[in-house]
């Protein structure tokens, strides 16, 4: 017997139509999955009813012909999006108890196309983070566990959504790519995530974190999923003054055009010193598997890459100070009252915030600050454009660009770390992708000598994304994945 | 021009002043929300979920917004910036949801231009605009609705401001009352702020400091929020004593804000500089730079009405008007038209006499505004039309008006139905002046005998007889020769 959550959501939604399985059917599994493995804490609330009166109208449209394009797909949601009558809390205290009356347009577009929602998925507080470890619920845990047993990170700050992909507690997810936050989990637990062109999913509904940097995207288990997933979610939205009105490509055509031709960037300033060697061995294996489908492979220089870190270091806790100050105790969430508003603001924010936030928060005000602006926001942009010129230039001459997604597999839940910086480097790969605005996407690519999975990034030029599916598909074909975490629903397979 | 100087014990000093004005921007709906903007709601009734700031919640700019900061550019012959940005001002407060204020710091929307002032003299001179920015007002806080508890209304978060800063031009308070006097008049000319100032749609914040003539600027204190013109001029003034007190008692002016107290009349410090807050300017990453082509400059530029500058040269000039009433015609479009209209065929000084004194006047007694009145420009012209063919004199003439506010009737067929006509025949004049000289011997003879002042009681005696209708100018003649020929 086939087991449902084995199902791809391209597979799924051919069985729906095909009347195989319904969309009850596929939800019941899925909410049963998510209990299953609650001990991840992948999920910070599952909405199991909502998701089988979703599930039951998805019957009744595929039943009428009318099926979108996610119609009975099950989708988790990261909890910075806002869901309309649930939770909605950024995974932080100082939101508790904030119910939305409004859906985010991303959510939105995914109901639109008949997805079904399971539940909000656990994250980074505010999406500050890369291991899942600040958010108040708790730390989500991946389902790929240490050789010893131990409990390890799936990444953050989409944490729960990576995790949630990877257990099968949920067949879709979405995610938020500030720095990296949908690229490194995706990578950690061995499954696809996309973060699509700034300004291609629109920001409006979605908890801030930093506005220029922030944007939604796709986790799915195959490249195909994503792509289906993204051509429902994405699209040009005038609620959003950054969104871009670009007509977004035909994606699930894109995963079968393949890399034949196509010139494929290789930037010298990836080789990091004491990189795990096997992350090395895995993207020179990815290196050629792409020239063996065709491609051609190109040395190119991104000078400005060991700048990259510290400039979002400042843009985007500059951004966020600014972006956090409406969390102030006065309309919503949180509140400890005192005597003085400023009193009020102090506690409530002192006891609301984690400490990643308020030293993010801090770090913000602190670059903002009179005679610092100069020194620093101001210099982030100029360095910032920069990084921007050298993709810019790259991408004269090549099509995409291959780098590792991360600098190491998934780390133990608690690992020590005096210097935040350290957890900072986990970000090194994936953040200049977000400060030029470009998509990138990570595909699993390989295990190393512990058995966890290792991930591959592609980048293109903006608004490229079918670029990324054809290539990803790419990779995913020639590194035939196919290893499961210890701890996904259903058991060891 | 007279000297602005002000005489203290030690010397005469040099007052300075610049001020910032916050004009609320004439919309339907909020600078960056779908919200309305209109004035008068039950508290929080005009509240978007971007004007509450609930998270997720992103600005979209109201392009209305713009033409009406673009127009507003325009009517103070500055320059248009094609590319501006938006950039957050973050400071906490309750009545500031977004816990910053979306505003223009850097790159604001307009540049320099310029206001020409009126003075109650006549002259005129300009005052240099330094910029134009948009800006989002802030909530209101009420402190007086709860014994331990603060509430917090607002619709008027998020609302278009302009903000107007001049340089420092003025040199009184009076030109300084000037200054917005005629921002305000071409704002409402222009239709983009109805500059009403005990809504707050018109605030000021004003910058004052003293220094000897010809020496360095001063330092200055910026008193905020004043909501009319008369509270501006008692803030300067009292602004100005004070400083001067300080400097000649050999003090020193802290740069400061301050507040001005309206039962008092006096200003007191509200922060001082090292108080100030660090607004921790950036440009907002939810908007992109605002874009505006010159087309579309050009197309509202186009589109302009005459101003009152405009208007006022005409009157001054063509129609030969006085400074004065041409400044106090043209100060509203509505009455600088209503004369256009009034003075077309009819004699322009004496139109204008009419509206500044008796309408005007008129219309302050009754507590009318001009778009009530009953009066039309075209019966006004009428009546001015009467006097100036000698059909009924200028006492009558009053008389008439007052028939016309009350019923806005014609002049014409007043004077026809109430027999006004003013009487010019020589020989019903004259027989009116026998009656007066026969009963009156003993004042004649008083006259004769050189008490030339009893000319005007006689004249007066005539016109009461004629029930005021005699032609005064033929009363005067024949009495003269009368009284003086000894006939």
């Amino acid at each position: 017997m086939v087991d449902i959550l084995d199902l791809g959501a391209v597979e799924a939604r051919v069985a729906l139509d095909a009347g195989e399985i319904s969309a009850v059917e596929l939800a019941s599994a899925y909410i049963a999955a998510a209990e299953e493995t609650s001990g991840l804490n992948n999920y910070v609330a599952l909405t199991a009813e909502h998701a089988l009166e979703m599930a039951a109208a998805s019957d009744a449209r595929i039943a009428k012909g009318e099926a979108g394009l996610l119609e009975g797909v099950p989708i988790g949601v990261k909890d910075l999006f806002c869901t309309a009558g649930y939770s909605s809390t950024a995974c932080s205290n100082i939101l508790a108890g904030f119910t939305p009356t409004y859906e985010s347009t991303v959510t939105a577009n995914l109901w639109r196309e008949g997805g079904v929602m399971l539940g909000k998925l656990n994250c980074d507080e505010f999406a500050m983070g890369s291991a899942n470890e600040t958010s108040a619920y708790g730390p989500a845990i991946n389902p790929w566990q240490a050789a010893d047993g131990a409990d390890l990170v799936p990444g953050g700050s989409s944490g729960g959504s990576a995790s949630a992909v990877a257990a099968r507690s949920a067949l879709l997810a979405t995610g938020t790519d500030t720095g990296g936050s949908i690229r490194q989990p995706a990578a950690f637990c061995g499954v696809v995530g996309l973060k699509p062109t700034y300004g291609r999913c629109s920001r409006w509904g979605i908890v801030a974190f930093a506005s220029s940097l922030d944007q939604a995207g796709p986790f799915s288990r195959k490249v195909a999923d994503n792509a289906l997933m993204m051509q429902a979610m994405a699209g040009f939205d005038p609620k959003d003054s950054t969104s871009a009105d670009v007509p977004l490509q035909e994606l699930s055509a894109a995963v079968t055009l393949g890399v034949r031709g196509m010139k494929i960037g290789i930037p010298s300033e990836y080789v990091l010193d004491g990189m795990d060697p096997e992350v090395v061995t895995i993207w020179q294996q990815g290196q050629d598997w792409l020239r063996a489908a065709g491609a051609e492979l190109v040395d190119i220089s991104l000078p400005h890459t060991k700048y990259a870190l510290p400039t979002y270091y400042i843009i985007a806790p500059a951004e966020a100070s600014s972006n956090l100050a409406r969390y102030d105790g006065v309309r919503y969430g949180k509140r400890v009252e005192a005597e003085s508003l400023d009193e009020m603001y102090a506690l409530t924010r002192a006891e609301g915030f984690g400490e990643e936030v308020q030293r993010r928060i801090m770090i913000g005000t602190y670059v903002l600050s009179a005679g610092y602006y100069d020194a620093y926001y101001l210099k982030a942009q100029r360095v910032r454009r920069l990084i921007r010129n050298d993709f810019d230039t790259a991408f004269e001459t090549v099509d995409a660009i291959l780098t590792p997604a991360t600098p190491s597999a998934a780390f133990p839940v608690g690992r020590k770390v005096d210097d935040p910086v350290t957890n900072f480097l986990n970000d090194v790969f994936t953040v200049p992708a977000n400060l030029a605005g470009l998509p990138g996407m990570a595909v699993p690519a390989g295990m190393n000598g512990d058995g966890l999975p290792l991930g591959l990034q592609l980048l293109a030029r903006p608004f490229d994304e079918a670029t990324l599916y054809a290539a990803g598909q790419v990779l995913e074909d020639a590194a035939g994945f196919v290893a499961n975490p210890t701890r996904r629903a259903g058991g060891v397979s | 021009m007279t000297s602005n100087l002000v005489r203290g014990a030690t010397g005469d000093w040099e007052v300075v002043i610049g001020l910032e004005v916050h004009a609320q921007v004439s919309s339907n709906a909020k600078l960056f929300s779908g919200a309305s903007a209109t004035f008068g709601a039950d508290p929080n009734q005009n509240v978007s979920l971007v004007d509450a700031a609930m998270p997720g919640m992103l600005p979209v700019i109201n392009h209305e917004c713009v033409r009406q900061a673009v127009r507003t550019g325009l009517g103070l012959r500055a320059d248009i910036n094609l590319v501006s940005v938006f950039d957050r001002k973050n400071y906490f407060y309750a009545d500031l949801p977004q816990g910053y204020q979306i505003s223009q710091f850097k790159q604001p929307i307009v540049g320099e231009g310029k206001l020409r002032i009126d003075l109650p003299d006549g002259s005129s001179r300009n005052i240099g605009i330094e910029r134009l920015h948009l800006e989002q007002d802030a909530g209101k806080s009420m402190h007086d609705q709860h014994p331990s508890k603060s509430y917090i209304d607002l619709n008027r978060t998020g609302v278009a401001l302009m903000e107007i800063v001049s340089r420092p031009d003025m040199r009184s308070s009076i030109e300084a009352a000037s200054y917005v006097r005629k921002l305000r008049s071409i704002m409402r000319y222009l239709g983009t702020c109805d500059g009403n100032m005990e809504e707050g749609s018109l605030r000021a914040d004003v910058n004052v400091s003293v220094r000897r003539p010809g020496e360095a600027l001063g330092t200055r204190t910026e008193t905020k929020n004043l909501n009319s013109l008369r509270f501006i001029q008692q803030a300067i003034d009292f602004e100005v004593v004070r400083q001067i007190e300080i400097l000649e008692d050999s003090g020193e002016i802290d740069q400061e804000t301050r507040l001005f107290d309206t039962t008092t009349g006096t200003t007191r410090t509200m922060r001082s500089k090292e108080d100030a807050h660090d607004y921790r300017y950036f440009p907002d990453p939810d908007l992109l730079p605002l874009v505006i082509s010159q087309d579309e400059v050009d197309e509202l530029a186009a589109a302009l009405p005459e101003l009152p500058d405009q208007i006022k040269d005409r009157l001054t000039g063509d129609y030969g008007l006085s400074a004065y009433d041409a400044a106090v015609i043209t100060e509203e479009r509505e009455t600088a038209l209503f004369y256009e209209a009034a003075s077309q065929q009819h004699d322009r000084k004496l139109v204008a006499n009419w509206m500044t004194v008796e309408l005007f006047g008129a219309l302050n007694k009754s507590g009318q505004t001009l778009a009530e009145c009953k009066v039309t420009p075209k019966r006004l012209g009428g009546l001015v039309g009467l006097i100036s063919d000698g059909t009924i004199s200028g006492k009558i003439a009053k008389d008439v008006f007052a028939v016309m506010f009350e019923t806005g009737g014609d002049a014409a067929n007043i004077v026809e139905e109430k027999g006004l006509k003013q009487v010019s025949d020589s020989g019903a004049i004259e027989a009116l002046i026998d009656a007066v000289i026969a009963a009156n011997e003993d004042k004649v003879a008083e006259y004769r005998a050189g008490k030339d002042k009893l000319f005007g009681f006689f004249v007066g005696q005539v016109m009461k007889k004629s029930g005021g209708q005699a032609n005064p100018g033929i009363v005067n003649q024949i009495l003269r020769t009368r009284l003086d020929g000894g006939g």
